[in-house]
């Protein structure tokens, strides 16, 4: 599961960034998150992110990009954790709430690191970039989930 | 795709509209002056009318040209500062957080780090 995730974070350095706007990209390895979290438990989803985000970050970024990540990631997946146990909720809720919190939890990192609070401009449209990835991730990983979590 | 995942949309659809409004209101400062911030600390302040390229540090190189902002030159990897959009008198930001250098706009040489999180 770490090698996809791995794989995913790679093939997104790749592509172009399809938004037109610096610093937006899909979270596709997101996806391994939100399966992992449904299929087996936040732990393992939580050791899984670790290592993707630690070897992408070496392989391709730097600590920067690894202090995002992590803060980014960890936050998101708090949330979908919390978001899980919302009755009513499907994996695609679950997905976005993940989405938006991944970027809020970059734009305050970003805030410390450079001590400006203008930064904070950025946030309607890093909810709405959230939003609409999350939904994204959602709708392929609800898919994933139920056609894989039976072989499993 | 259920009620509560609408619901969820739509809240944070209001959120991002609110935040919008708010940061509307209060403004983007309007300016003729750019002022660099580089690890929270003034680094300087040039005048929008005046065309002329600034080398920040050793790290960055940001150029006015017909009173718009452009950054040039940075040294960092994801090279997204070059790629944010260009900023003018109207307000905005670019920011290049590796190496922690911010561009704003900024009236008459008003101190920039009043608007900066206090240390």
């Amino acid at each position: 599961m770490a090698a996809i995730a791995i794989i995913f974070g790679y093939i997104e350095t790749l592509l172009p960034i399809f938004t037109g706007i610096p610093g937006i990209k899909l979270g596709l390895a997101n996806l391994v998150t939100v399966f992992m979290l449904y299929v087996f438990t936040w732990k393992e989803a939580a050791v899984i992110a670790t290592i993707r985000i630690l070897v992408i970050g070496f392989l391709f970024g730097s600590l920067f990009s690894i202090l995002f990540s992590l803060a980014g990631g960890y936050l998101s997946l708090m949330v979908m954790v919390w978001m899980k146990k919302v009755p009513g909720l499907s994996v695609i809720g679950v997905s976005i709430a993940g989405g938006v919190f991944h970027n809020i939890g970059q734009i305050l990192v970003a805030a410390l690191v450079v001590e400006n609070i203008k930064l904070f401009y950025y946030v309607p449209v890093l909810l709405v970039a959230g939003l609409v990835t999350g939904l994204l991730i959602g709708i392929v990983g609800q898919m994933l989930i139920r056609r894989l979590k039976p072989l499993l | 795709m259920k009620k509560k995942d609408l619901i969820l949309i739509g809240i944070i659809l209001l959120a991002a509209a609110a935040c919008w409004a708010g940061f509307r209101m209060f403004g983007d400062q309007k300016g003729n002056m750019l002022v660099i911030t580089v690890d929270g600390e003034v680094y300087g302040t040039y005048d929008l009318s005046v065309d002329q390229e600034i080398v920040i540090g050793s790290t960055n190189r940001c150029e006015i040209k017909d009173g718009v902002v452009r950054m040039t030159e940075a040294d960092c990897p994801d090279q997204l500062c070059r790629k944010q959009k260009s900023i003018d008198a109207s307000g905005g930001t670019i920011v290049c957080l590796p190496n922690k250098v911010v561009l704003e706009i900024s009236q008459d040489g008003k101190d920039a780090q009043a608007d900066t999180i206090a240390q």
